[in-house]
């Protein structure tokens, strides 16, 4: 067994190195599924409105191709496992290949593992380590899921039989990131096609589930769902989904012996010799580094957009049979339930271009950690031009994803009820959320600019703006407590009238916030 | 004759950390001028002081007779920098890498990158990603030496380099200074530094501990001399200067200050000499006896990052 040689020392290693890591993702985990649990209890106090709930999720389409399969939907563990299990499936799934990708194939990549492979390490030691370490965060991931939903009081073998489906889906994506980490000498080529199969499975058990089901059997996701938790449970497809994980495992064992160190399956393209015009000034290089992220956030949520929109004009049957949620929406104010469900999903689609906004604008953080920062300063750029191109830039881009996302939403919507004005109409009233999403973006910028070791710490901003947007009423937060996320100052259009007022003071406060976080970058050392 | 970097007592701290404790340095005008020191003894630190990413704390600099801090945009007109450690965007081809650096700094020369391009053997179309460590410095070593930039502040620049490529490297620096520019290179690879500086400081634990040029650090060490005489040499040992490393049968190794050279070579001749072999100090040896202690005895200080 010399070709496993070394496993056991890489296995403390990377449990060494990615404590903090894993233990994100694992809480991450557990707080998504208890969350989901207690809000779904909340929502549904009766039998009664469970299974009114049943009715109305039965019949919609929409509904069947977000959540999944309906299983037992009149039963609280039912409703729970609805609203849960493809999303918690999806980020199992996300965490499982990205983990798996960071330890093989970025590790070759960095040559971190170069070293590691000159050492007493077996051939296939780094993808048993990876296997390892992630296969066990995935029984975590699983178990936290379990307990989780234990601690709502839901059934003990439902519980069971959905961490146990969380874990499988998990496996089987640690075999799909252990074969992409092989196909290129690219990791994010590599966490982008596993991404693609992710998200092909989840299409194809949509359109499965919405169907007879028969399809859901060819995805992943759906196969583990055939599980039925809390509804009679069926083990063996998890049987199945683990037989071929082995078999997945073994292709990326024997892909691995049989390429170079280093290289992938596929040979990496050449690329320009030259550059563009378009790097003629600081802010094409800015655009140039960070439009593929921007692009990837648009197309995200405007496939979100586009699905909070295609079921906006079924809302109002959902909602006359629904009283907490009805409440929820109420809260948006406004004249028709429509428009408050319309506004409603504006502001959780400003919510992920504010993640967007952050994401970019951390940019400048990354870029002066890996040291590029530096070569750029030392040629006539001035600090405040390379971080305003990096603003302006992250900021056009979140305001992009927002609209973005809007269109999705209003065209959706307008394709339902045949009226295509609602695209432009949404699009002029996500503009409203540009303040509240550049207020967080630019406390991440005056972190950079003054503490530049916390500036990651802005993502708390966001966390805390989520949760306030989501669990805020349905936790009856007092307000002043609510009143901590701009978002909660934003005019909720269409709901509720356009106020210049807030706009005004929020944009005020983008520009003081960020401006500050210039002047201290001015006065900083770089590095 | 004008200096081009001015450095008087300069100190520079991270916390708790002095990186830089009065160092001192001078380069003139069109000169090129070895920075000497071991792994975290301030030379990078230096070298971001000059460049205006870090604040000095105390001291003097003056760079190309402007503040390096206040002055830093019009100052980076006039120079090209290779950092130590090459981090490139790993999307971006080298090619477009060279030009961007080059677009920044607005100014472009099609023909020297060409040039350049050619000499170090580089495929601009692949992506940086993909490049080893000697690739990426020779991008960043492209993108500067295509640049008409009158100073060039090089830190460490042929750590990933082949000797093939070290030997284009040090033609490169010759033209560099045929054409009037100035060059701080960076090193601690002495052998280059000997082929290529004119003046070398060495410092340590971020002081300047030696400024001078080669020959003048050489004449104050030692000369190592192996000789074979006929009869027995007496009394070497009560020279002032001399140190006698090991004397039997008329073989003799000796390690001679410069001032005692004429009067020793003299008593072996008188002592009738079989052979003689006088080997000059090398940089090396230099070099050592300046951080010897440190060989002897390893301390943290080898080991404080930059």
């Amino acid at each position: 067994m010399t070709t496993f040689a070394g496993t056991g020392a890489l296995v403390r290693f990377a449990l060494r190195r990615d404590r903090v890591r894993i233990a994100v993702w694992l809480v991450a985990i557990a707080l998504l599924v208890f969350v989901t649990a207690a809000s779904t209890v909340a929502l549904y106090p009766t039998q009664e409105s469970l299974d009114r709930a049943a009715a109305v999720a039965q019949d919609n389409p929409a509904a069947l191709a977000f959540n999944g399969p309906p299983v037992a939907l009149n039963t609280m563990g039912g409703q729970v496992a609805f609203q849960l299990s493809s999303f918690g499936l999806v980020v199992i799934g996300l965490m499982c290949f990205l983990m798996v990708v960071r330890l093989t194939r970025s590790e070759e990549e960095s040559g971190r593992l170069e070293m590691i492979g000159s050492m007493a390490v077996g051939r296939y030691a780094p993808l048993a380590n990876a296997a390892i370490v992630v296969g066990a965060m995935a029984v975590a991931a699983g178990a936290v899921t379990t307990l989780a939903l234990l601690a709502q009081g839901l059934e003990a073998t439902g519980s069971i039989a959905l961490g146990a489906s969380f874990t499988m889906l998990g496996l089987f994506f640690v075999g799909v990131g252990g074969v992409t980490a092989q196909i290129t000498e690219n990791p994010r080529v590599a966490s982008g096609i596993a991404g693609g199969v992710l998200g092909l499975s989840f299409v194809i058990r949509a359109v499965g589930d919405v169907g007879d089901g028969t399809m859901s059997w060819l995805s992943p996701i759906g196969l583990v769902q055939k599980v039925r938790p809390f509804g009679g449970e069926v083990w063996w497809p998890l049987l199945l989904a683990l037989v071929l994980t082995g078999a997945l495992l073994v292709a990326a064992a024997f892909l691995a012996t049989h390429r170079d160190f280093g290289a992938g399956l596929i040979a990496p393209r050449p690329g320009p010799p030259s550059a563009g015009r378009s790097f003629d000034h600081p802010l094409g290089l800015a655009v140039r580094l960070q439009r593929p992220a921007i692009l990837w956030w648009a197309l995200a949520v405007a496939l979100v957009g586009a699905t909070y929109g295609s079921i906006a004009n079924s809302i109002e049957e959902f909602v006359a049979d629904n009283q907490a949620m009805a409440d929820m929406l109420a809260s948006a104010g406004g004249a028709s339930i429509v428009d408050s469900y319309l506004s409603t999903s504006l502001l959780i689609l400003a919510l992920v271009a504010a993640c967007a906004a952050l994401q970019c604008s951390l940019r400048v953080r990354s870029e002066e950690t890996d040291g590029r920062a530096e070569a750029v300063l030392a040629t006539p750029t001035s600090r405040s031009g390379w971080l305003r191109s990096h603003v302006a830039t992250a900021f056009v881009g979140s305001a992009l994803v927002m609209v973005a996302g809007a269109f999705g939403l209003g065209g959706a919507y307008g394709l339902v009820i045949g009226d295509l004005g609602q695209a432009p109409r949404l699009m002029a009233a996500s503009l409203l959320y540009l303040p509240a999403i550049w207020l967080l973006a630019s406390i991440a910028i005056a972190l950079f600019g003054f503490v530049p070791r916390a500036a990651y710490a802005a993502w708390s901003g966001v966390a805390l703006a989520f949760v306030l947007a989501m669990f805020g009423t349905l936790l009856k937060l007092p307000q002043w407590v609510l009143d901590i996320s701009p978002f909660q100052h934003v005019p909720q259009v269409p709901a509720a009238a356009v106020s210049a007022l807030p706009i005004v003071v929020l944009s005020g406060l983008v520009v003081l916030v960020s401006g500050a976080g210039f002047v201290g970058f001015a006065r900083r050392d770089i590095g | 004759m004008e200096n081009v970097i001015e450095i008087d007592g300069l100190v520079k701290t991270f916390g708790r950390f002095t990186a830089l404790d009065g160092l001192d340095l001078s380069v003139e005008r069109g000169e090129v001028y070895g920075f000497l020191g071991p792994n975290g003894s301030g030379k990078t630190t230096t070298i971001r002081v000059l460049l205006g990413l870090l604040r000095r704390d105390r001291g003097r600099v003056e760079l190309l007779g402007g503040d390096p801090w206040g002055d830093a945009v019009a100052l980076h007109r006039r120079i090209a920098y290779v950092p130590g450690d090459v981090s490139l965007w790993p999307k971006l081809t080298g090619g477009e890498i060279i030009d961007v650096f080059a677009r920044l700094r607005g100014d472009v020369d099609a023909s020297r990158r060409h040039h350049l391009l050619d000499l170090f053997e580089l495929d601009p179309t692949k992506r940086s990603r993909t490049y080893s460590k000697g690739n990426r410095q020779k991008v960043a070593l492209v993108a500067a030496l295509a640049s008409s930039a009158e100073l060039l502040l090089l830190d460490e620049p042929t750590s990933g380099l082949d000797p093939i490529m070290e030997a284009a490297f040090q033609r490169c620096i010759r033209e560099a200074r045929a054409d009037g520019r100035t060059v701080l290179l960076s090193s601690h690879i002495l052998a280059e530094v000997e082929a290529l500086c004119d003046r070398v400081s060495i410092i340590r634990a971020g002081k300047t501990v030696q400024t001078g040029t080669l020959s003048e650090l050489r004449r104050q060490t030692h000369t190592a001399i192996t000789a074979e005489t006929t009869e027995p040499v007496t009394g070497l040992d009560q020279l002032p200067g001399v140190q006698v490393l090991a004397s039997s049968n008329g073989h003799l190794k000796l390690e001679v200050e410069p001032a005692q050279l004429d009067d020793v070579v003299k008593r072996l001749s008188h002592a009738g000499l079989r052979s003689l072999i006088s080997s000059p100090p090398t940089l090396e040896e230099l070099f050592l006896r300046h951080y010897g202690d440190d060989i002897e005895n390893p301390t943290a200080e080898s080991e404080a990052g930059q």
